[in-house]
């Protein structure tokens, strides 16, 4: 974690740090989309004739998946951007540490609420099937790249570094994907593509899906936005330490 | 394999899904918008070029 250097003297809290009016617009979309969401998947929506009330899980498993496997691949992009000279700069960095970070969240409730609708479903939370094995795997593998980005090191060696990692780590995202048709695990293939929902209940996957949408984006714009902040804290700490050498050295 | 429980049995399961969904979302917005405030008085205002 960045260390804190000492509020200089004169600074004043800042109201909104890291918003603008296009974020707190987007903001109140989400949360429209959010209640939306829970009054579509918990109220309105009808249950199935085979899953039954457990079916109004899916409306948050599934976006969330989505978005964490959208996020990792933007963390892919960002890092591929970085990795290119002519697009070097330390925002694509930032931008792929943000999304790695919110797509470990996305991952992280996928699998919690995938454990909840497989005991439903199961009879069990949890089974070692290449689905969820995968999954695991990927939320993991993320976990390892967010404890590389906090190494240390310079700015641009913390980007060279957790880009590289990114590059290969976005390789498994097609692996989880897959997995339910290259091994026909205990895990259900795909209902959306399969034209298995309708009527209300796709419509309810579908505000889930946009709600999720609103939110990472939003998400995305304030992490890299405290990420940029604490680079900037990282730096101004650097100057004041070399002027202080510096001082040091004229006083001998 | 499905319905291995009655409805009345899944809505705990459901609801559960529901808020650990939203609380960890709004755990996480809270830390963050936390962090943030917390590290921006201290950065120049030319570091913060979308205020």
């Amino acid at each position: 974690m960045t260390p804190t250097p000492t509020p200089s003297p004169g600074r004043t809290a800042v109201a909104r740090p890291t918003g603008t009016r296009f974020t707190r617009v987007l903001g109140a979309a989400v949360i429209l989309g959010m209640a939306w969401l829970v009054l579509f998947g918990l109220f309105l929506s009808p249950n199935d004739e085979k899953q039954k009330a457990g079916v109004r899980i899916l409306y948050i498993h599934v976006p969330t998946a989505w978005l964490a496997y959208l996020a990792f691949i933007v963390t892919g992009i960002s890092s591929a951007a970085y990795l290119v000279k002519r697009t070097r700069s330390l925002t694509w960095d930032r931008i792929a540490g943000a999304s790695a970070e919110i797509g470990v969240l996305f991952m992280g409730i996928t699998l919690v609420t995938g454990s909840l609708w497989g005991r439903i479903s199961w009879g069990i939370f949890w089974t070692w099937d290449s689905r969820l094995t995968t999954t695991a795997f990927l939320f993991v593998t993320y976990i390892g790249y967010l404890a590389v980005r906090n190494l240390g090191g310079t700015h641009q060696q913390r980007a060279r570094r957790s880009a590289i990692i990114a590059l290969l780590a976005v390789l498994e995202v097609p692996l989880v994907h897959f997995s339910v048709k290259w091994w026909r695990p205990l895990h259900q293939q795909e209902s959306v593509a399969e034209g298995k929902l309708s009527g209300l209940m796709l419509f309810s996957l579908f505000v889930g899906l946009i709600a999720f949408t609103l939110l990472y984006v939003w998400l995305l714009l304030h992490r890299q936005r405290v990420l940029a902040m604490e680079d900037a804290l990282d730096d101004q700490g650097l100057d004041v330490a070399l002027a202080e050498r510096r001082a040091e050295g004229a006083q001998v | 394999m499905f319905a291995v429980m009655s409805t009345s049995d899944q809505t705990p399961y459901v609801i559960a899904s529901y808020v650990i969904t939203l609380g960890g979302i709004g755990l996480y917005v809270w830390r963050l918008l936390a962090r943030a405030r917390k590290i921006a008085p201290q950065v120049r205002e030319e570091d913060r070029p979308w205020t």
